[in-house]
């Protein structure tokens, strides 16, 4: 699905990410965890294309295309989805005008005719459900009022309703309360199938315990330092990251 | 050298000019001579027009254009179902002017009114020092006079709609519009052109609210670049009386409005809105007075403008509370995005109160589309042109969801898309 080769990517000449690898296959849930500052949004927004970020050396390989030669709006068609960490409002644009924008320029892209109205507002139905997101909001300005935890549903939301190859969850998780974790989770749980492939990118192993990951991450200092399975993730949360960067510092 | 030889352009300007045979009152006529004989157009030293030049406007020199339209096109009829009079250079065109009014209606050219009917022509508009009234008073050819009975509901809107035509046209139009009292109206105002160039259109339109009245405007700008347009519009509430206009500017290279409210009786309503969409090299300014005279009323004013290119807006909201108009809540605003490092804006919101029990507020922001949004949008797949647009439409639907009359929404709409490409 994904393969991350080598990644430098540095911002106002401040280099963030130094060397990281990653391989995400079809089917497959990875996690990656790491303290402040090592690098994790920045991932999520160097392969969701932030302009601002100057990629030096690396390659990213999704599903066969040079991921990083595609414009932002093209790796969305190409099917990969960011849940951003800060969903931004945006007065006045419906997110349903927003959401069928969206899907008719996908579809667009792909040489696919563009959706009915009736088929747009069955699918609106079928996948607000999903989260249990009022289908209200969906007439509402995109985020505007939104609690923090109905704008998170919504970022589970508009995946659902765009339905990608890869998406990447940049600490979908903070800020929100148990109730909301479980529906955000399942939403996710719900959407998993052997075509499509999940990043959850996190601070806390609580989200861990609702969305359950092949493998765990490290991330530290701008590469990732260890993986492993589910367990990993129970470790970091006990011990903390401390050992970790004791180990990175002893090689 | 030059210092010593005073050209005045106004005065070489009205030698291809034919003063005015309307029944205007004589003193009125005097007034608005004399300005013209004791003044020069205005400079950007002058502090109402500092940020608008208009030095194109005095070089214009034109002839007597012949009229030329023999038909009418859908693109400048706004509402299809409305009481429609059709204006072309100033002049009345009878074969596309409805014949058939309702009762209790007077509606004709001014230049079938008699003096009498003319009598508050120049009643509230300020003629000293100002030239672009003076020059309309003095030199007016026709224009629309309405007057509405008292105890009336209109149903059917009436539009007036003009159009300029040729190259160098200068169109001095004059219109009277009366609501009688607990009478309620709609008018809509279509300023279009076609085959024109270099023309100007110089417009002023009275209009008197009477007691319990209610008056709805709607004022669509869409000459072609290359013409130049002023208007004024001059305003009198009695007392619970409600006034809207909604003033949507799409296209011209030079257009200053100036839109004076007076509100001389309490309880009144008013509200102002405008839209100003820009490009190129289009210069748009809107000024705006809003006199409290009297206490216990409310004025609304929402302009929004989006600027693209080089084009370069004006927007100066005055707000007066006189001193013995208490409970006054007036609230204006004005925000503009520039989608260009070319685009400005001038933006003066002005507030003046005498009175010690008002509740005011007025706001000005300027700025460019919220980038971060922009690229949340795209991160959904959507290209950045659209998102620009999603959000632009986004932003100026704002005011133009206040326009009731669903003709001139989508008359609107279909204009935007057309002149920028922006979808609803």
């Amino acid at each position: 699905m994904i393969k991350i080769s080598n990644l430098h990517a540095s911002i106002n000449g401040k280099e963030i990410l130094k060397g990281l690898n990653l391989e995400v296959k079809a089917g497959e849930i990875h996690a990656i965890m790491g303290p402040n500052g090592a690098g994790k949004s920045t991932l999520a927004s160097v392969l969701a294309g932030r302009e601002e970020y100057e990629i030096t050396e690396g390659s990213v390989d999704f599903d066969g295309q040079d991921l990083l030669e595609l414009s932002t709006e093209d790796r969305a068609r190409e099917g990969l989805f960011l849940a951003f960490q800060y969903p931004i409002e945006i007065p006045g644009v419906s997110n349903i005008n927003f959401l069928r924008t969206s899907l008719n320029e996908i579809r667009d892209y792909k040489g696919e005719e563009q959706i009915s109205a009736k088929d747009f507002l069955a699918k609106v139905k079928e996948k607000s459900a999903l989260v249990e997101l009022d289908s209200k909001l969906a007439s509402r300005s995109v985020n505007e009022g939104f609690s923090g935890g109905e704008k998170k549903r919504n970022e589970i939301f508009q995946m659902a309703m765009l339905e990608p190859k890869l998406a990447i969850l940049d600490e979908t998780d903070s800020g929100l309360d148990i109730d909301a974790l479980r529906i955000v989770a399942n939403g996710v749980n719900k959407l998993k199938s052997d075509k499509n492939a999940t990043i959850v990118i996190t601070h806390y192993q609580r989200l861990l315990d609702y969305i359950i990951p092949d493998f765990v991450h490290v991330l530290y200092d701008g590469r990732i330092v260890k993986s492993g399975t589910k367990e990993l993730a129970l470790e970091l949360e006990e011990k903390g990251y401390d050992w970790i960067k004791a180990e990175v510092e002893a090689h | 050298m030059n210092d010593t030889i005073q050209v005045n352009k106004l005065n070489a300007f009205i030698d291809q000019l034919t003063k005015t045979d309307l029944p205007f009152s004589k003193d009125i006529i005097a007034i608005s001579d004399a300005t013209i004989a004791s003044n020069d157009f205005p400079t950007t030293r002058t502090e109402a027009w500092k940020y608008t030049r208009v030095g194109k406007i005095s070089s214009i020199h034109g002839n007597d254009s012949e009229l030329i339209i023999d038909k009418i096109s859908d693109s400048h009829i706004i509402d299809a179902n409305a009481l429609t009079f059709v204006f072309e250079n100033g002049e009345l065109i009878q074969q596309f002017s409805n014949k058939e009014i309702p009762k209790g209606l007077d509606i004709k050219s001014i230049s079938q009114a008699s003096e009498t009917e003319l009598a508050l022509i120049g009643k509230n508009v300020k003629l000293e020092k100002e030239v672009f009234n003076s020059l309309n008073t003095s030199y007016a050819t026709d224009g629309i006079f309405v007057k509405i009975d008292d105890k009336i509901q209109l149903e059917q809107t009436i539009q007036i709609i003009h159009i300029v035509t040729g190259e160098n046209t200068i169109s001095n139009m004059r219109n009277l519009i009366q609501i009688g009292r607990f009478s309620e109206a709609k008018i809509i105002f279509g300023y279009f052109s076609s085959e024109a160039t270099s023309s100007f259109t110089n417009v002023v339109t009275e209009i008197f609210v009477s007691e319990n009245a209610k008056l709805t405007a709607d004022k669509i700008q869409y000459e072609s670049a290359g013409n130049f347009h002023v208007s004024t519009e001059q305003v009198a509430q009695e007392k619970n009386s409600n006034f809207s206009i909604n003033t949507i500017t799409l296209n011209g290279t030079l257009v200053r409005n100036n839109l004076n409210i007076e509100i001389d009786g309490s309880n009144c309503e008013t509200h102002l809105n405008g839209v100003y969409l820009l490009k190129e090299n289009q210069h748009v300014d809107n000024h705006t007075i809003v006199d409290h005279k009297a206490p216990h009323c409310e004025s609304h004013e929402l302009y929004k403008g989006v600027i693209d290119d080089k084009a370069t807006a004006v927007f100066n909201g005055k707000v007066f509370v006189r001193k013995d108009s208490q409970k006054i809540n007036a609230f204006q605003s004005n925000a503009n995005v520039l989608l260009s490092d070319d685009a400005s804006v001038n933006s003066k919101p002005e507030l003046e109160i005498y009175a010690d029990d008002v509740k005011c507020s007025h706001g000005s922001t300027t700025g460019q589309l919220n980038e971060e949004a922009v690229f949340y949008l795209r991160a959904r797949g959507i290209s950045k042109k659209s998102a620009r647009h999603l959000m632009v439409s986004a932003f100026i639907e704002d005011v133009i969801s206040k326009i009731k009359n669903e003709e001139v929404t989508n008359f609107t709409h279909s204009i935007i898309k057309e002149q920028f490409g922006w979808e609803f």
